[in-house]
């Protein structure tokens, strides 16, 4: 029998798009990208705890983290592995810049068919910043294998299946698919549990090939006694991609506009919570026809 | 061929409301495209479902019936499309930014190389000028979506793939039938051609939906709540108001997550979608996710003690005050008025 599963995470560092406070806007009433911090996508640490809960069940198992971005997105992997993942890969290169969804999907799915055989792959449902929710059913199309979205939770896990529950706007459902699969997971499913401490200690000089070069002479030694600590960095050469497939030229979709959302101020009727002014107002509503 | 399709979605026998709104939207597209509108339903006990179809102006509805097809998996859904798509060569293909559509659309948009619009508020034709490579597109579907949480408007064009395909939520764009004896032309296509036993592998074993009882989305007035309204009691008074007029109750998302409210109440980017003569703002801030559910409302009273509150700015009636003092006044002179 097979001993434990191959779990592959996707996961995508992004801007704090949540709760926009005073501070990010600018003057002009926009959004200033840069003052927002960035990190790990809040769905994408639900996909993780699902990956996690399984191999706590199943000895032998195996989570990696595969993350697509910039060099600082190494950071990605390394909170995967304070939180338990077994290791992690950077996908990496200017070549990926202005990626679409369909561009992303395929470059990480190149990626997973050079990391190997796997079981599993667990992506986030949505990305709060480009809000699709694409990449997840992109990747498994382009690997050939079934998709379930919207997962809550794993019920059952077997050599050969898993059954899952989806939660949907109005509803549950429960599903029996083989593996290898893939699921999308939702924020309905449990939080990812904390930093480990032990794993913190233990990772926190974990870096990419990149990092240790930037990095101080004094360190250099570690990485040779302590493999775990390479975070392995992939570069579009290595993926045997066709390189009109990848970022701006294999973007099917263009942006071909931008517009900051500004808050423009109407002429509003301005009333005090005096008892004339009320009376007036529904007064007013009910002539108007608006109510009543 | 080049037409545009809208893929239809049914539950019960009932064609979705989504549907029925990208239909309408489609009819006025391909109007202008002067292209014919298409319908794809795949699902099973189909009968007379183009009965509730024709009306909304669709030139060919395509039904793929089979008892295997229903309720929705994906695998054979997607093959369903795929291959009529290739075969039908479509220059758009609409789809419901609902939990089928999502699941359905990328899978679809991936196996064909053509890009694909999440969650599009607007959709319009027009044409792109590529300076660089100096060409100019005619009649390009406009694909106009927020992004980055709400914060930005994104215009977004497929030039060189299609079908160009967007998914769109519910309640966004209007419903409309143009006439009830439209005929359309039905398609009955063999299954067996479009799918194969190795698309059923997954398996539903048990299903639990509940039937939507609220009706805020065609509720004309809207009373809703937010954080500020401080507690499930409290809402109350919001019920009390919406009783008087007639009107339903909403809700912003943290009075939701604050346990106020059921979810289901929720208006904005991950809630409904509504467009009311009137929605009574109380105690609500007006964050951009919120407003996006709700900035088309005809008018809008905020009732808010932050004079500053940004819903302030997309107010016709700004009332700068405590909600629990405003809304017993707004009731009992309504009562008055109406004697
Ligand atoms: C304003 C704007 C609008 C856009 N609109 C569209 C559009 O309509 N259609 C379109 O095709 N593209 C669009 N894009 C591009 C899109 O945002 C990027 O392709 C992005 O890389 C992936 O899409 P997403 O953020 O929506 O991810 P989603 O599809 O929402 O992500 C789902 C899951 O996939 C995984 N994942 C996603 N990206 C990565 C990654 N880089 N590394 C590892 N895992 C990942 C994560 O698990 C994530 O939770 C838009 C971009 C911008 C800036
Ligand atoms: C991806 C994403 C999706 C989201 N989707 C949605 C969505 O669909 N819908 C949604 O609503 N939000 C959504 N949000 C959350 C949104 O950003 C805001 O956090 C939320 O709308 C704030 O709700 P609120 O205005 O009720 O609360 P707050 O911002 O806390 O505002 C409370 C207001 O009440 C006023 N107030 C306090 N006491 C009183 C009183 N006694 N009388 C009168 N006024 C009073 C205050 O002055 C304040 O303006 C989303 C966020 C993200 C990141």
């Amino acid at each position: 029998m097979k001993k434990g599963f191959r779990i592959i995470v996707l996961a995508k560092q992004v801007p704090d798009t949540r709760n926009v406070g005073k501070d990010a806007m600018k003057a002009d009433g926009t959004v200033n990208r840069a003052a927002l911090p960035a990190i790990f996508n809040p769905e994408d640490l639900n996909a993780l705890e699902l990956a996690l809960r399984i191999k706590d069940n199943n000895p032998g198992t195996t989570v990696t983290l595969l993350t697509m971005g910039p060099g600082r997105a190494a950071e990605i992997v390394r909170e995967g592995l304070y939180r338990g993942a077994d290791d992690g890969v950077l996908l990496t290169d200017r070549a990926f810049a202005g990626s679409d969804t369909l561009a992303t999907s395929y470059a990480l799915a190149q990626t997973i068919k050079v990391m190997g055989e796997f079981d599993l792959i667990v992506s986030g449902r949505q990305a709060i910043d480009g809000d699709t929710a694409q990449v997840g059913p992109q990747v498994a199309e382009k690997l050939k294998i079934n998709q379930i979205t919207y997962v809550e939770e794993v019920l059952q896990v077997d050599p050969d299946f898993l059954v899952v529950r989806r939660r949907l706007d109005n509803g549950v459902e429960t599903l029996k698919a083989p593996l290898p699969l893939l699921l999308t997971v939702n924020s309905s499913a449990p939080n990812c549990r904390s930093r480990n401490a032990k794993l913190l200690m233990r990772y926190k000089q974990a870096r990419t090939v990149t990092e240790r070069q930037e990095a101080a002479e004094d360190y250099l030694y570690l990485y040779d006694s302590r493999p775990f600590l390479n975070i392995l960095e992939i570069t579009a050469s290595e993926i045997f991609a066709t390189p009109d497939l990848l970022g701006l030229s294999g973007s099917p979709t263009k942006v071909k506009r931008i517009e900051n959302v500004v808050l423009q101020a109407k002429d509003a009727v301005r009333l005090n919570t005096n008892d004339e002014g009320i009376h007036d107002l529904m007064k007013e509503l009910i002539e108007s026809h608006v109510i009543g | 061929m080049n037409n545009l399709f809208v893929y239809c979605e049914v539950e019960d026998g009932v064609v979705a409301d989504v549907s029925l709104e990208l239909l309408t939207k489609g009819r006025n597209l391909a109007n202008e495209l002067k292209c014919q509108l298409e319908a794809v339903v795949i699902g099973s006990s189909l009968d007379q479902i183009e009965d509730q179809i024709s009306p909304f102006g669709a030139d060919v509805i395509y039904l793929f019936d089979d008892p295997r097809l229903a309720p929705y998996t994906t695998a054979p859904h997607a093959s369903i499309l795929i291959k009529l798509f290739q075969q039908e060569q479509p220059q758009i293909v609409l789809l419901g930014a609902t939990p089928i559509g999502r699941d359905l659309g990328p899978r679809v948009s991936s196996a064909l190389h053509s890009g694909l619009t999440a969650d599009c508020t607007s959709l319009e034709i027009g044409d792109h000028e590529d300076k660089k490579a100096n060409k100019v597109y005619k009649d390009l579907l406009y694909q106009i979506r927020p992004a980055f949480g709400g914060n930005i408007i994104a215009w977004i064009i497929n030039p060189d793939c299609r079908p160009q395909m967007a998914t769109v939520r519910e309640g966004v764009m209007r419903k409309q039938a143009i006439d009830a004896k439209y005929k359309a032309i039905v398609h009955r296509p063999i299954i067996a051609d479009y799918v194969s036993e190795t698309d059923f592998a997954v398996q539903i074993i048990e299903r639990h939906l509940e039937k939507r009882k609220l009706n805020i989305k065609g509720a004309s007035i809207v009373v809703s709540g937010g954080y500020g309204v401080g507690s499930k009691e409290n809402f109350k008074l919001l019920y009390d108001l919406a009783d008087v007029l007639g009107a339903e109750v909403g809700a912003s998302r943290a009075a939701v997550d604050a346990g106020y409210v059921d979810h289901e109440r929720q208006i904005g980017q991950t809630g409904i979608t509504v467009r009311p003569k009137l929605y009574i703002a109380c105690g609500i801030s007006g964050q951009v996710q919120h407003r996006a559910g709700m900035e088309e409302s005809a008018q809008v009273i905020a009732i808010n003690t932050d004079p500053e509150a940004p819903i302030n700015a997309l107010a016709d009636y700004v009332i700068t005050g405590d909600l629990a003092e405003v809304i017993p006044k707004m009731i009992r002179y309504y009562k008055e008025n109406t004697k």
